[in-house]
């Protein structure tokens, strides 16, 4: 007599979602905005991620780019590096996509009430921070100030930048750089370090939310530490290869981190430090 | 208006060095003003200014045959612009374009080699603190060079 | 009702157990000999077994002969655990059929029958528990495992003849019988060839009932006694489970690495007999109708693909790879999941084909901890 045979759909499957609408950013970087068609994934914070898949293709981590909270889509940015997200990059308003999620730490933004808060993001690290960003300049605290500062290689490469405008037009002290540029472009040029050193508040008591390559966050960790930033509160978004998304794989890991469950966002001090400097970890 | 030797003293270059090295500086100096799209250092002209920038924006550019100029740097509020003073053939590489109106210290370059020579102290601080913004520059020039955002190396 | 201490069988009544086990719907996995190895199969009956059969295991080498005896269970372990019966090496997560513009998908069942591991070691049922930490003790546990574990009824039999690569005895999981098992047999050689069983659970209590025993007196407690201080003994290998977490986390460039990497040939050996090792990839396969597989295959940590980030692998020497085994097992486990990920089979060392011992790599690196690779340059000689 054998146990009654396992049917019900376990953690490793996905919901369907539908594309409801699409949106080129850049060269390489596109938005999606996807609807259940099954059973809805739970709610999410900021800085989580869903495992997307498509259907033929297979299966990768993104960042959850909406706001929790927000009625309606979930979106996701998805940047064009491999089979997977270039699929995505190329579906269409209608095409049946899989979520499973929400899965990882988040920003933490339940205790960002009474701190100041600097954001910073480079190239397409701006989307895992999209829905902390659009929280913080849609709830102002009165004992908070925001201050977001982006990079990225060119003008034309920056993600969001009509967000990032009314985003300054809400309240946030924002600065954003670029690698080099034409002097159509009468922002800043240099490295996101350079526009750092000019923050609206003292360092002292700030948290610091940092997304991007590792090389540019552990330079802009520094960079903040300089400026009296506390290590431990650094929090940066760290990657790996993602396979299950619910930490029995083995493929997240980084050290002791488990990235799909003790990240993506970990903060700078006691490990993530040395994790992001030591070669082949 | 505030005298030259306090708005010399507050500009990060000459920040915390003694009086008496503000005063040497002092004596090369004078306040000036440019209106956005001045191009206060032109390629390839004599070099001769030292600019403490007060408030406003440059952006060190480069001219090509077609096409607008490129940007390859903002020089920011409170730092530092020109180099090409303090070392043969003491000739601008690049241009300094105001994007904003531009309130700065202008020192003059060989006025200020003079005093270094008599002076090896001041002319020894004065290379330190030059130094210090000189490699900060190169290696925020370097960590663009990484072309973080783009496709790596290995891609 | 078997009495607290247990009840005694003799072989006839392992033939029973294994009978009863059989009649109540389970198919019993237990030890054979196949191609000169003790493997786990399905078994029958006790003729099944390897009786008389003794393994002699050095790093490197495994080789098994028979001593014209008539002991059951006079080896320590083969290649394979039970690892395979409750995390089986591929499943079928789920399908889905592309037709048009729409998707429907089902859920990959499984229906594998309920398995009665009978023989497994300690150190085995030890890594039963240990693999339930990772798969059963997530926040979304794998449903396959819990299904599969929960079902399974382990008949452990604790050793009595270690094998020189062993050393539960360092990890706490040997080589008496611990952790979740339903009934715990000791075997007693000799004239009177018997097995003391002790209940570990209510079903195996209820199973144990069935078969014809007599209670143990204290002559055959003091014969399990002796057969387990006797293979405690014969242990050689220790390894300082304690100490290793710190130790390693602290030696991340310590110079033995490089001295390993000029041994290891990155075969994954290592990461496949391990009977907790977990690592699995997870793949979609297609076919030409529009059938999309999504599949689960056992992964290694050695396999360069492991650590691909868009653009490469992060892991590329073999150096990076092995330091990532041995650290993960001994002490990033630890971190990850609150216990030691290794239970002291000696598995890794057997079958390591050069014959990498887990246990002299650490002890080299203990003996100079804190040591760093130096890159000399070359000498300036004054002219």
């Amino acid at each position: 007599m054998t146990e009654a045979a396992l049917t019900k759909p376990g953690p490793f499957v996905p919901s369907r979602y539908r594309v409801v609408d699409r949106k080129t950013e850049t060269f390489d970087i596109t938005t999606l905005w996807l609807e259940p068609v099954d059973q809805p994934i739970d709610a999410f914070e900021a800085g989580q991620f869903n495992m997307l898949t498509v259907f033929g293709v297979g299966e990768i981590a993104i960042s959850i780019s909406s706001a929790p909270g927000a009625p309606g889509a979930i979106e996701h940015t998805v940047r064009d590096v491999g089979t997977v997200s270039h699929a995505l990059s190329q579906s269409a308003v209608g095409d049946i996509v899989g979520v499973r999620g929400p899965f990882g730490t988040d920003w933490g933004l339940a205790s960002l009430d009474a701190v100041d808060v600097v954001v910073v993001a480079g190239g397409i690290g701006l989307a895992p921070l999209r829905g902390a960003m659009r929280y913080l300049a849609e709830n102002k605290s009165p004992e908070r100030t925001v201050a977001l500062r982006v990079g990225a290689r060119l003008p034309d490469q920056i993600v969001f930048p009509d967000e990032i405008a009314r985003w300054g037009e809400m309240g946030i002290d924002v600065a954003v750089t670029v690698d080099v540029a034409d002097a159509g472009w009468t922002g800043h040029v240099g490295v996101v370090t350079q526009i750092l050193a000019e923050l609206p508040f003292d360092g002292e008591g700030a948290v610091a939310l940092v997304c991007g390559p590792e090389i540019m966050m552990r330079f802009s960790a520094r960079s903040l530490i300089d400026l009296g930033v506390a290590p431990e509160n650094i929090r940066v978004s760290l990657e790996r290869n993602m396979q299950c998304g619910i930490a029995m794989c083995g493929h997240c890991q980084l050290g002791p981190y488990l990235l799909c469950r003790d990240g993506p966002v970990v903060p700078y001090a006691p490990l993530a430090a040395e994790l992001i400097t030591e070669s082949e970890r | 208006m505030e005298e030259l030797s306090d708005l010399i003293a507050k500009n990060s270059l000459f920040v915390g060095l003694p009086d008496s090295t503000i005063e040497l500086a002092v004596g090369c100096a004078q306040n000036v003003a440019f209106e956005p799209g001045a191009r206060i250092l032109v390629e390839g002209e004599p070099a001769d200014t030292l600019y403490l920038l007060r408030r406003g924006r440059v952006a060190l550019q480069v001219q090509r045959p077609s096409g607008k100029p490129l940007v390859i740097e903002t020089i920011g509020p409170n730092s530092v612009l020109g180099w090409s003073w303090l070392v043969p053939p003491y000739r601008w590489q690049f241009d300094g374009v105001a994007i904003d109106p531009v309130g700065a210290v202008a020192i003059d370059g060989t006025c200020l080699r003079a005093k270094a020579d008599a002076d090896p102290v001041f002319g020894y601080a004065l290379l330190q603190r030059i130094s210090g913004v000189l490699l900060s520059r190169l290696q925020s020039t370097r960590v663009r060079l990484l072309d973080l955002y783009g496709h790596s190396l290995d891609d | 009702m078997p009495s607290p201490d247990g009840v005694v069988i003799d072989p006839d009544g392992v033939d029973s157990l294994i009978t009863s086990l059989r009649a109540q719907g389970y198919r019993v996995v237990g030890p054979v000999v196949s191609n000169g190895a003790i493997v786990h199969r399905e078994i029958q009956s006790v003729a099944d077994l390897p009786n008389g059969w003794h393994d002699e295991q050095r790093p490197g080498s495994y080789r098994i002969s028979h001593g014209g005896d008539h002991e059951l269970f006079g080896w320590a372990v083969g290649p394979e655990s039970f690892k395979q019966s409750v995390f089986p090496s591929q499943a079928v997560l789920w399908r889905a059929r592309r037709d048009g513009g729409e998707v429907a998908i089902e859920a990959g069942a499984d229906d594998a029958p309920r398995e009665a591991f009978f023989g497994a070691r300690p150190c085995e049922v030890a890594a039963l528990d240990v693999l339930g930490g990772v798969l059963a003790g997530a926040a979304r546990p794998d449903p396959v495992f819990t299904r599969r574990r929960d079902a399974a009824f382990v008949v452990t039999v604790e050793c009595g003849a270690p094998a020189a690569t062993c050393f539960c005895t360092s990890m706490g999981s040997g080589p008496a019988a611990g952790g979740n098992f339903d009934l715990a047999l000791t075997e007693l050689t000799g004239p009177d060839h018997r097995f003391l069983v002790r209940v570990g659970s209510e079903r195996g209590g209820a199973v144990l009932a069935e078969i014809p025993s007599r209670p143990a007196t204290a002559d055959d407690a003091k014969a399990r006694d002796a057969v387990i201080g006797r293979a405690e003994s014969a242990i050689s290998r220790t390894l300082d489970a304690a100490a290793a977490p710190g130790l390693l986390a602290r030696n991340l460039e310590h110079p033995r690495w490089d001295d390993v990497a000029t041994r290891c040939l990155a075969c994954g050996n290592c990461t496949l007999v391990c009977p907790t090792c977990f690592c699995a990839a997870v793949e979609e396969k297609t076919d030409l109708t529009g059938t999309v597989e999504q599949t689960r295959r056992w992964d290694s940590c050695f396999d360069l693909a492991h650590s691909y980030l868009h653009g490469g692998s992060v892991r590329v020497s073999t150096r990076s790879r092995y330091r990532q085994w041995m650290t993960h097992k001994l002490s990033t486990w630890v971190d990850q999941f609150g216990n030691s990920g290794c239970i002291g089979c000696g598995r890794c060392i057997t079958w390591c084909p050069v014959g990498i011992d887990i246990t002299e790599e650490l002890a080299a690196i203990a003996a100079s901890d804190g040591a760093v690779k130096k890159d000399e340059p070359a000498a300036v000689r004054d002219r």
